[in-house]
C-alpha cells in the first residue's frame, strides 16, 4: 500500500478514548505507576543523584552505617550503597523492560501465527513453547547465561526466552477467540490477506491482554535477573546490580544486615509496583472487553 | 362471567438507576387466558417479566407500583415467600432451549428436581410424576427418554421439556419469554399448539412475550403493544388485529408474512424432466452453481482417523440472473448458509462448480479467487459481529477498495462518502466506531461496504433476521432500491418468509442439504409442489386471529435430530426433478 492510500486510512483508524481509559485506573495502579516513574527517574538521573562513584572502593570506610557521608551506608569494599542502588536501578529496569519487550514481540508473533493458521503449525509451535515452559525459568536462564556468557544482551535474551511461552499462549488464545468471529469471516470474504487480517484487525483486539501480561511479567523478569545475579551469573562485578548487591551483602549479613536488606527492598518495591500496574490494567481492560463483544 | 384475575399489574414503573425503562404499565390476566406483550428489543417487555419474578438486579433495578398475584402484593413480599412464588405459583419458559437445560444431567432428573422441591414427592411417586409430565407434553416413549441427556433431544423436544418443567408444580401463571423465537417454524407451530392445549387442560394464565405478530395471532386472547417502555395499545386480540388504533401496531401487523390466501387452487401437473434446473431470469447469468457438495470431515478415535463426513450440502444446482434475487429458504441446519460460504471460499467445496459471470471460479488460483471476491460480496446476519469494533466505519468501507486496488486516497474517501449517502447515512459520521450506531445503521454500513466493490452479486446471509420489524422493512426497501440502481443480484439466504416474499424474484427451498424445490416466488409460495415446502409454508404463523380455525394441525415430529454425518463411502443420490409450469422444479422422491 502506498502512502497516499494509507494517509486517510490512518486518519480514520483511531483507538477509542485514552482519557476514559486512564479514568478507569484505580488508586493502587496509580501508586504502582508513580513508583515505577520515580524509579525510572532515579535511574536516568543517577549521575546527578549519586553522591559517589558506584564502583570506587574506599578501604577506609568499610561497612559504615547509614549517615551523612554515606546516605545508606557503605559495603565491605567501602562503596556507597545509595549510589550503587541508583546505578543498579538502570540495569534492573533495562533488563526488565527489554527482556519483556523481546518476549512480547516474539511470543505474541508465535502465538498469533499458531492460533491463526492452526493445524500442524499450531501443534508444533505450541509444543515447543510447552517444552520451554516446562523448565523452571531460573534453571533455563541459568543454563542460557552459563552457555552464552554473562553480558547485558545475553541476560536479556535468556530472560526473554523464559517469558516467551507465556505471551505465545495468551496471544494464541486471543486469536482463536477472534478468528471465528463474523468480522474476521467478513474480512476473509472480502479477500483480505492473512497478514492483513491478523495484524490490522485481530492484533488491536488482543493487544490489551498482551499489555497486561507484559507488566506482570516485567516483575518476574526483574526477579529473575536478581536471582541470576544472586547466584553469581549476573553482570560481572564491579557493575552494580541489585541482585549482586544482595549477594555481596549476604557475606556480612550478621554484622551489617542493611547491605542485603536495602537492595532486597528495592527489588520488592519494583516488583510490587509492576504487579500493581498489571492488576490495575487487567481491571481497567476487562469492562472494555465486555463492551466490545 | 368476569373471573378474578390471576395477576393484576397497576402503574408499574421500572427504573435502572436514574433511567426509567418501563412507565405506568397496567394489565390483568384472567385464569386460562393469554396476554401477549409485543414489542421490539428494548421496549421493556422482558424487564417487566423479571419484575414480576422479582429478579431485577439488586440495588440498580427498582420497580414501583403494584403487582398483585392472587391478591398478594409481590413487590413487598419477603424474599423467603417470594421463592415459593417462583417456580411454585409462577414459572418461566425461556427463549433458548439449548442453554436452559443442564447438559450433563438426565432429562428425568432435571424434571424430578423441580417436582421434588415444589411438591415434596420422592421415590416411585416422584418417578410417576415425572412420567406424567413428559406424557403431558407429548414426548413419545417417556420411559426411555427420561433417562437420556439433553443433547439427544431436538430443539423442539427440549422446549417441550422446558414446558414440562414450567408446568410441573401447577403454576397459576406461566411467563413465556420468546419461547419459540429460537425454533424453526414447523417446530414453532407444534410448540404453540401444545402450549394452547395444555393451557386449556390446566387453566393456567400465560404471559406471552414476543416480537412476532404472527405468534400473537396464534395464541393470544389479549394483546399489549409496548414501545420504549410505554403501552402503545392494548385490547382483545380480535379488536387489535381488526382495528389497530396506533400506526405502530399497524406497521407490526403489516410486517407479518401474508401467505394465507395466496395459495392458488389450480395446480399445474408436474412431469419428470432430465437434467438440472439451472434457470435464471434476465438476459445475463451472474452466478451458476452446478452439483455443489460441501462436506466436513469427522475425525474420531485414538488415532484421530477420518471416520465419516458431514454432508452439509449435496448436489445443489441453481443460477441467478443479472438484477435478480434468489431466495434460499430452509430451517436451521439445512445447509443454506453453507452454500453462501462455499461460494466465497469460506467452506470447503467437495465437488461441483461455481461460475461467476461466465467465468468458472478456480478456488486454487489466487487470481481467480481475487476476481471472484471483487464480484461477490457478502452481508452477514449479525451487524454487531461483522464489523471490526475498533475500526472506524469510514475506514471499514475504504479498506476493501484499497486492498483490491479499486480506489485510493482522496478518490476512495469520496466514494466512501458517496456510498454512505446512498445507504442513508450521514458521511460526517465516517469517523465514528461501529458501537455508536444502531443495528439497522450497522447493516447499512455493511451494505455500503459490500457495494464499495461494485459487485455483481451480494450474498445476504440472514441479513435482516436480527433486526426489529420496522428496521427490517427499511433495510429490505434499501436493498431493493439499490438493486434497481446498481443492477446487482442477490442470493438472499433466510428463514424469514416475510422477508423472502418481499424481496425475492425466485425462491429455492433447502431441506437437509438439498434443494427440494425451486422456481418463481409465486409458484413456490403459491402452489408448493414438494411435501416439505408445503409443511414449511403451513407452519408459518397466521396473520389474523380469525384464521385460527382454518388451519389444519401439524403432525408431531418426534424423531431425534437427524444426523448429517454419513459413512465415508456414502454417495448422495443424484436428484431427479419434475417440472410444473415455467421454471418451477420440484425434486422427485427417491
Amino acid at each position: 500500500m502506498t502512502d497516499t492510500a494509507s494517509a486517510p486510512l490512518a486518519a480514520n483508524v483511531r483507538q477509542s478514548g485514552l482519557r476514559s481509559f486512564f479514568g478507569r485506573l484505580n488508586a493502587s495502579t496509580w501508586i504502582g505507576l508513580i513508583i515505577v516513574l520515580v524509579l525510572v527517574a532515579m535511574a536516568i538521573f543517577a549521575p546527578q543523584l549519586a553522591t559517589h562513584n558506584p564502583a570506587r572502593q574506599n578501604i577506609m570506610d568499610q561497612l559504615t552505617t547509614p549517615g551523612a557521608q554515606y546516605l545508606l551506608g557503605s559495603d565491605q569494599f567501602g562503596r556507597d550503597i545509595w549510589s550503587r542502588l541508583l546505578y543498579g536501578a538502570r540495569y534492573s529496569l533495562t533488563i526488565g523492560f527489554f527482556a519483556i519487550l523481546v518476549a512480547m514481540i516474539v511470543g505474541t508473533l508465535i502465538g498469533m501465527i499458531a492460533g491463526y493458521l492452526g493445524g500442524r503449525i499450531d501443534i508444533v509451535l505450541m509444543q515447543v513453547m510447552d517444552v520451554v515452559l516446562a523448565f523452571p525459568a531460573l534453571i533455563l536462564g541459568l543454563a542460557l547465561v552459563a552457555m552464552l556468557g554473562a553480558t547485558l544482551t545475553n541476560i536479556i535474551i535468556a530472560i526473554a526466552f523464559t517469558a516467551t511461552p507465556a505471551f505465545a499462549r495468551i496471544a494464541r488464545a486471543g486469536v482463536i477467540a477472534q478468528r471465528d468471529r463474523e468480522y474476521v469471516q467478513a474480512c476473509q470474504a472480502m479477500g483480505f490477506s492473512g497478514p492483513r487480517i491478523l495484524f490490522r484487525h485481530i492484533t488491536p483486539a488482543i493487544l490489551p491482554e498482551v499489555m497486561v501480561m507484559s507488566s506482570l511479567w516485567m516483575a518476574t523478569a526483574v526477579r529473575t535477573e536478581a536471582s541470576l545475579a544472586f547466584i553469581g551469573l549476573g553482570l560481572a562485578p564491579p557493575t552494580p546490580t541489585w541482585g549482586g548487591m544482595v549477594r555481596d551483602g549476604f557475606d556480612n549479613i550478621l554484622s551489617a544486615f542493611h547491605l542485603a536488606l536495602i537492595p532486597s527492598l528495592a527489588i520488592l518495591v519494583l516488583v510490587l509496583a509492576f504487579n500493581l500496574i498489571g492488576d490495575g490494567l487487567r481491571d481497567a481492560i476487562d469492562p472494555r472487553l465486555k463492551d466490545a463483544s | 362471567m368476569d373471573p378474578k384475575p390471576v395477576i393484576s399489574v397497576r402503574d408499574l414503573s421500572i427504573s435502572f438507576g436514574r433511567i426509567t425503562v418501563v412507565h405506568d404499565l397496567n394489565f390483568d390476566i384472567a385464569p386460562g387466558s393469554t396476554l401477549a406483550v409485543v414489542g421490539e428489543s428494548g421496549s421493556g417487555k422482558s424487564v417487566t417479566s423479571l419484575a414480576i419474578m422479582r429478579l431485577l438486579p439488586d440495588r440498580i433495578g427498582r420497580a414501583k407500583g403494584s403487582i398483585s398475584l392472587e391478591g398478594r402484593e409481590l413487590l413487598t413480599l419477603p424474599e423467603s415467600e417470594m421463592r415459593n412464588v417462583r417456580g411454585g405459583r409462577v414459572s418461566m419458559i425461556f427463549q433458548e432451549p439449548m442453554t436452559s437445560l443442564n447438559p450433563v444431567q438426565r432429562i428425568g432428573d432435571q424434571l424430578a428436581e423441580v417436582i421434588r422441591i415444589h411438591r415434596g414427592l420422592t421415590g416411585e411417586k416422584l418417578k410417576e410424576a415425572v412420567l406424567e409430565m413428559l406424557r403431558k407434553v407429548r414426548i413419545p416413549d417417556p420411559e426411555a427418554r427420561m433417562r437420556q441427556y439433553p443433547h439427544t433431544f431436538s430443539g423442539g423436544m427440549r422446549q417441550r421439556v422446558m414446558i414440562a418443567m414450567a408446568l410441573a408444580c401447577d403454576p397459576v401463571l406461566i411467563i413465556a419469554d420468546e419461547p419459540t423465537t429460537a425454533l424453526d417454524v414447523t417446530v414453532q407451530a407444534q410448540t404453540l399448539a401444545l402450549l394452547k392445549d395444555l393451557q386449556r387442560e390446566t387453566g393456567t394464565a400465560v404471559l406471552f412475550i414476543t416480537h412476532d405478530m404472527g405468534v400473537v395471532a396464534e395464541v393470544a386472547d389479549h394483546v399489549l403493544v409496548m414501545r420504549r417502555g410505554r403501552e402503545i395499545e392494548s385490547g382483545p386480540v380480535h379488536e387489535v388485529f381488526s382495528n389497530p388504533r396506533d400506526p405502530y401496531t399497524r406497521s407490526l401487523i403489516e410486517a407479518a408474512p401474508s401467505l394465507v390466501g395466496k395459495l392458488t387452487a389450480d395446480t399445474v401437473p408436474a412431469r419428470p424432466v432430465e437434467g438440472v434446473p439451472v434457470s435464471f431470469s434476465g438476459d445475463e447469468q451472474v452466478l451458476e452453481v452446478t452439483d455443489l457438495s460441501v462436506q466436513f470431515p469427522v475425525h474420531s478415535g485414538f488415532f484421530n482417523r477420518l471416520t465419516g463426513m458431514v454432508h452439509a450440502v449435496d448436489n445443489v444446482s441453481f443460477a441467478i440472473g443479472k438484477g435478480e434475487t434468489l431466495g434460499l429458504v430452509g430451517e436451521s441446519g439445512s445447509g443454506k448458509s453453507t452454500i453462501g460460504k462455499a461460494i466465497i471460499n469460506l467452506a470447503p467445496i467437495h465437488a461441483g462448480e461455481v461460475t461467476v459471470s461466465g467465468r468458472r471460479v478456480d478456488y486454487d488460483d489466487p487470481r481467480s479467487l481475487a476476481k471472484m471476491r471483487r464480484d461477490v460480496q457478502m452481508i452477514f446476519q449479525d451487524p454487531f459481529g461483522s464489523l471490526d469494533s475498533r475500526q472506524t466505519i469510514g475506514s471499514a468501507i475504504i479498506e476493501p477498495m484499497v486492498v483490491h486496488g479499486l480506489a485510493r486516497g482522496a478518490e476512495a474517501l469520496e466514494k466512501m462518502e458517496w456510498l454512505m449517502e446512498r445507504v442513508g447515512l450521514d458521511p460526517a459520521r465516517s469517523t465514528s466506531l461501529p458501537h455508536e450506531f444502531s443495528g439497522g445503521q450497522r447493516q447499512r454500513i455493511c451494505i455500503a461496504r459490500a457495494l464499495a466493490m461494485s459487485p455483481k452479486l451480494i450474498i445476504a446471509d440472514e441479513a435482516v433476521s436480527a433486526l426489529d420489524v420496522t428496521i427490517k422493512g427499511q433495510i429490505i426497501d434499501l436493498m431493493i432500491d439499490l438493486q434497481k440502481e446498481f443492477q446487482v443480484s442477490y442470493l438472499f439466504i433466510s428463514h424469514d418468509m416475510a422477508a423472502v416474499e418481499r424481496i425475492c424474484d425466485r425462491v429455492a427451498v433447502m431441506y437437509f442439504g438439498q434443494i427440494v424445490e425451486i422456481g418463481q416466488r409465486e409458484d413456490v409460495i403459491g402452489r408448493p409442489g414438494h411435501d416439505y415446502t408445503q409443511r414449511l409454508l403451513s407452519a408459518i404463523p397466521i396473520t389474523h386471529p380469525e384464521q385460527r380455525r382454518t388451519r389444519p394441525a401439524l403432525p408431531l415430529d418426534a424423531s431425534a435430530p437427524r444426523s448429517p454425518i454419513k459413512p465415508l463411502d456414502y454417495r448422495a443420490p443424484s436428484p431427479q426433478w419434475s417440472v410444473a409450469g415455467a421454471d418451477h422444479f420440484i425434486r422427485r422422491a427417491g
